[in-house]
């Protein structure tokens, strides 16, 4: 029987295939999925008429399972299409549309012939389509991880920097959302920074963590601890109003722990531990034209 | 037997560990610097681990156990040098030892050391 859809399959196929791409590319363009700013008519036309000489050939071989030998090529299209597609933005939807306005032309072809086998070949080419259709779906839905993983990994080099603000003061500007992987990276990279600088003061900003909950929380807390078992006190700074609400709110217990709201009140603190302090220059006044920086150019002049 | 060495350094015990600690070799280590801080009249004890690169729980413990019984004794501990390995392995263990004082280095260890044998001679001194 399924040598006998694939005879029936050949022969729709064969016969006046200028039509079948002609209307197939038409039910392309007119479904409501096509994107008229990403791909052309003539594309699509380029497109069609290659998968159609591939899936003759897979037909040909007489086997309906397209994940059998024959049908190579038809995957190996169908893997390059919907990479494509997937890197250009295209939705799943739209990259299956491709196999999916297949049905229609060659139903309609199908039932043309009114035998009683017709019923049966439309199933069998049915199940055909719609396997290629699914096939198109999940190799969209991998080219799009691979995108993500991809992404995940450059997030995590290049999201955590360590700063020295001065010696023996590191500074940790955390910004995003702080899952497990990430504290564990945040976590080495500043224990090990802490060794080769033997800073003593380690100031770990959230400023730019937009949620804090119980599990943030308690990884800033590890690393708190971590650090100072080896000997380097921790300061966090850059906790907002509603931060601060939400941590009373979840009961998360800070303990011993030093909190400041900005990370220029955590580095006044760092530098007073330190016995060291910033002095406004009576004499030679510099006019500047921002006064935020005055005390980092204090700072920086060694005025301490 | 293997034991690890203690070193006297005025009123202070100087502990290097510098070999993988197993749990017989932290006994003994309890029960000989337990007795040398009686015998040598200790103030202060630094026992430096930066060579440490395994810790298990146990051992996480022992540190505890080490600095609350010098207390006891009269004797301030501070333990320096820890690798962030091995901090880390302690905290994700739970042990995050509040009792312990830690110092990055031995050269910082002992500051610390002094400042605070100086702190407590003087609390001595002002209670008495």
């Amino acid at each position: 029987m399924a040598t006998d859809a694939s005879v029936s399959l050949n022969e729709v196929l064969q016969k006046d295939e200028g039509t079948l791409i002609q209307n197939w590319v038409d039910a392309q363009v007119n479904a409501p999925t096509f994107r008229a700013d990403r791909t052309s008519r003539q594309e699509l036309m380029d497109q069609s008429r290659r998968f159609m000489t591939l899936l003759r050939e897979a037909v040909r071989s007489g086997e309906l399972d397209i994940m059998g030998h024959g049908w190579t090529g038809v995957r190996q299209m169908l893997d390059d299409l919907s990479v494509a597609r997937a890197q250009q933005g295209f939705s799943p939807s739209e990259t299956a549309t491709f196999i999916f306005a297949l049905k229609q032309p060659i139903f309609d072809r199908l039932q043309g012939g009114g035998s009683s086998e017709a019923p049966r070949r439309l199933w069998s080419t049915n199940t055909l389509l719609d396997r290629l259709g699914l096939y198109t779906t999940e190799v969209f839905q991998r080219g799009r991880e691979q995108v993500i993983v991809r992404q995940q990994q450059e997030l995590m080099e290049l999201s955590t920097p360590v700063v020295t603000l001065w010696d023996g003061v590191l500074a940790l500007p955390l910004i995003g959302t702080l899952d497990s992987a990430r504290t564990q990276v945040v976590m080495e990279n500043l224990l090990q920074r802490i060794v080769d600088s033997g800073a003593a003061i380690a100031i770990i900003d959230i400023t730019g963590v937009p949620t804090v909950d119980t599990v943030t929380a308690q990884h800033l807390l590890k690393t708190v601890a971590a650090a100072r078992l080896m000997g380097a006190d921790c300061i966090i700074s850059g906790i907002r109003p509603q931060i601060a609400q939400t941590i009373v709110h979840l009961g998360v217990e800070l303990g011993s722990v030093v909190t400041k709201s900005t990370l220029a009140d955590a580095f006044a603190i760092a530098l007073k531990r330190l016995g060291l302090a910033v002095q406004k220059q009576s004499s030679a006044p510099r006019r500047r034209d921002e006064e935020g920086t005055d005390a980092r150019a204090a700072a920086d002049r060694g005025e301490v | 037997m293997e034991r690890i060495p203690i070193l006297k350094m005025g009123e202070y015990l100087l502990v290097t560990i510098q070999v993988d600690m197993h749990d017989r070799l932290a006994m003994t280590l309890q029960d000989d610097l337990t007795s040398r801080i009686v015998s040598a009249r200790a103030k202060g004890v630094l026992i430096d681990i930066s060579a440490l690169e395994m810790v298990d729980s146990f051992i996480g413990r022992m540190f505890g156990d080490i600095a609350a019984m010098s207390r006891v004794l009269d004797a301030e501990t501070v333990v320096v040098g820890m690798q962030p390995a091995v901090a880390i392995t302690l905290v994700e263990l739970g042990l995050s030892l509040p009792g312990v004082r830690t110092a990055l280095n031995i050269e910082r260890g002992m500051d610390l050391l002094r400042g605070l044998v100086a702190a407590r001679g003087r609390d001595d001194a002002g209670s008495a």
